[in-house]
């Protein structure tokens, strides 16, 4: 899609005094497209939505919109829109007032004013409810009036920062859909900011990692998710098992990690991390609690985990088994369940297979926090 | 018993809810109501020397309210104008006050209330400090500051700007900042509680949607602040009404306040009943005028007490 305004962050650091909130982002967002950044809280993903929206100047480095450099362009001059975290609707406002505040500012009348609220109403699917204050509405409705007021200043980019957090579980996946839904329709760009890894791998064309003010990785979800470039992008995003070691031998794009528990593993190298990995190489391996299936006992090679089982559960759609894994943190394997019987290992050994294809490998590096 | 006093007693055990009770009850009725309602009452009757008191001439008299529209009887004047264009000059005199330290302490309190950082705490502690001063001490000061040989004037002609000492006292103008400065605190902290609370997001999202800083206090800042704005507008307003020692030190020769007539007639005429009358017209003005533009805004009286 070619008819948005495209976002883009050059050789981009902002300091607040001898603290780095973000070190030199270079990251290019497309017109039109859903593009998300997720990282942990603390990571400078707010940082980098407020040095879009204007209200930081950054340290160094420039931000384009469409293009046109914004140094020194005021938040309330660019063509951005943003959506807080707590929404921060005008509490003594009706809700019609809310959304149309932007035309207010430029002078409109209240008519047209109205009119205009009640389309973006009918849009958000709360029509009717124009005259009512924000406080009498839904956690749900208020976030949609959130949408709508961004959504009528007809900005290029919309700005969200975390705007789902304080939903509950069953409305914040109703809502990704539904933004998902609006962003298609304006064909506007959105620039989303998360911490929860679902929200972003089911909205985003394009997701950046962040971990202490860098970004890991940029890439589409599914890249993000099954081709990571750093151990921290392997363990943020998903749930992942991993086991540390040193490069034994690099075949191709594929090594053989002597790992510190499990024996010599072979894994494929992350693509960003080709032709980087030699013998001797402090590595991670990941291996997602999915990829594994239960092998006969005692089976032996290098795509073999054998390993004592702590504990079992059983969550509907699969079975989990929880056993000793590497670092003190519990290896979690996840069949699913397909109507197969499936006996009780507690307490046993047991022997697990991989695909090569499923376990990849990375440098050493720091991991997420649980 | 009403469910809201159940429910004191049961929170604070019944001897300590009473003695709370208690003590409320005597500072509102014992030393506010009663005292007011004999003044009231005082008001009502003519002065009379002491052993005529509760005699057959002690009866309930309107004399002392005609006094202040009509003057003395038989007076040359058929309206008392001297006493009542003091008392409409205290009126708009207390109104601009108000206004004035309005416009002064609203910058201050968004100021103190948006800005972070330690400095904050010591800018307010430059406020209150020179509250532990006595309040004549302060006028006092003021006085000197504004003499015809003050800091203002040795300025103001050092610099050329005036060739001859200007005379503040005389104009009024020591006695409007002398006012003024009295109940800045009282202004700006009912306003910097209010905006204190305010989601800053709230003025960014303003910001972002593309309001001026005009525009984000007309339609965000101060009709969230309206609270502590009225409440604060109401506290200058009657104490400056009220005020005695202000005028009586700061005030120019031929400038009366409305309280040093009802100082004059208490102390000066020995004559209670008329002090008293003129006491209670001022308090029922005020009140009325307060409640008048507080409909006028809108504003509710569980408001003020935010």
């Amino acid at each position: 899609m070619s008819a948005g305004v495209g976002v883009d962050l050059e050789n981009l650091w902002i300091r607040f005094g001898d603290f780095v909130a973000v070190r030199d982002a270079n990251v290019n967002i497309n017109g039109g497209d859903f593009f998300s950044f997720l990282g942990p809280s603390g990571c400078g993903k707010t940082t980098i939505l407020r040095a879009v929206s204007g209200f930081l100047e950054p340290s160094d480095g420039r931000v384009l919109i469409g293009g046109n450099n914004m140094k020194g362009i005021g938040p309330n001059k660019r063509p951005t829109a943003l959506i807080f975290q707590n929404l921060a609707l005008f509490p003594l406002m009706k809700v019609w007032e809310n959304i149309t505040f932007s035309m207010e500012i430029k002078g409109a009348s209240a008519r047209e004013r109205r009119k205009r609220a009640d389309e973006l109403l009918d849009m958000i699917a709360l029509p009717g409810q124009g005259d009512k204050l924000p406080s009498e509405l839904s956690g749900g409705q208020r976030q949609r009036v959130a949408i709508a007021r961004a959504l009528c200043a007809e900005p290029d980019v919309l700005l969200l920062d975390e705007p789902l957090s304080a939903l509950d579980l069953k409305l914040r996946q109703h809502m990704r859909t539904e933004l998902r839904e609006i962003q298609q329709r304006v064909g506007i760009t959105f620039i989303y900011i998360t911490h929860d890894q679902g929200e972003a791998l089911t909205m985003s064309d394009n997701i950046a990692v962040m971990k202490a003010g860098v970004i890991d990785q940029i890439g589409d979800g599914k890249t993000i998710y099954n081709d990571p470039a750093t151990a921290f992008a392997a363990s943020f995003v998903g749930e992942n098992n991993v086991f540390r070691g040193k490069v034994k031998r690099v075949m191709g794009d594929e090594a053989l990690i002597a790992t510190n528990r499990s024996g010599d593993l072979v894994a494929r190298i992350s693509t960003a991390n080709q032709g980087r990995m030699k013998e001797g190489d402090e590595a991670m391996m990941f291996i997602r609690p999915e990829a594994f299936a239960l092998a006969p006992q005692g089976a032996a090679g290098d795509h073999f985990v054998t390993a004592k089982v702590n504990h079992e559960e059983f969550e509907g759609n699969a079975f989990n088994i929880f056993m000793e894994g590497d670092g003190g943190k519990e290896l979690k394997v996840s069949i699913p369940n397909l109507g197969q019987s499936f006996d009780d290992h507690t307490g046993q050994n047991i022997t697990l297979e991989y695909e090569t294809k499923n376990a990849v490998c990375v440098p050493a590096g720091e991991l997420a926090a649980e | 018993m009403p469910s809201f006093l159940r429910e004191f007693f049961k929170r604070n055990g019944f001897g300590m809810g009473s003695l709370m009770l208690g003590l409320v009850l005597f500072w509102t009725i014992g030393l506010i109501i009663l005292p007011q309602l004999s003044m009231l009452d005082f008001s009502f009757r003519p002065n009379l020397p002491p052993p005529e008191i509760g005699g057959p001439k002690d009866v309930y008299t309107v004399e002392n309210y005609k006094y202040l529209v009509f003057g003395p009887e038989g007076g040359s004047q058929s309206y008392n104008a001297v006493d009542l264009n003091v008392f409409f000059r205290t009126l708009v005199a207390a109104v601009c006050v108000t206004i004035f330290n309005l416009i002064l302490c609203y910058p201050i309190a968004y100021y103190l209330a948006q800005t972070k950082g330690n400095h904050i705490r010591i800018f307010a502690l430059m406020l209150i400090i020179p509250y532990w001063i006595n309040e004549i001490l302060r006028a006092f000061a003021l006085r000197i500051i504004f003499g015809e040989t003050g800091v203002f004037n040795n300025m103001l002609v050092g610099l050329g700007i005036f060739d001859t000492p200007f005379d503040f006292i005389r104009n009024d103008i020591a006695l409007y900042a002398g006012l003024g400065y009295a109940y800045i605190l009282l202004m700006i902290f009912p306003i910097y509680n209010v905006i204190e609370s305010l989601d800053r997001n709230q003025i960014e999202a303003a910001r972002d949607m593309g309001a001026s800083w005009t525009k984000i206090h007309q339609r965000v800042v101060i009709p969230y602040a309206k609270p502590g704005i009225s409440s604060g507008c109401t506290m200058v307003f009657m104490l400056s009404a009220g005020a005695l020692a202000a005028p009586q030190i700061l005030g120019g020769p031929s400038s009366l306040w409305f309280t040093q007539l009802i100082y004059q007639q208490f102390n000066d005429n020995s004559d209670w009943p008329q002090g008293a009358a003129y006491a209670v017209v001022l308090l029922v003005t005020c009140i009325l005028l307060v409640l008048a533009i507080m409909r006028l805004f809108k504003v509710n009286m569980g408001d003020i007490g935010k």
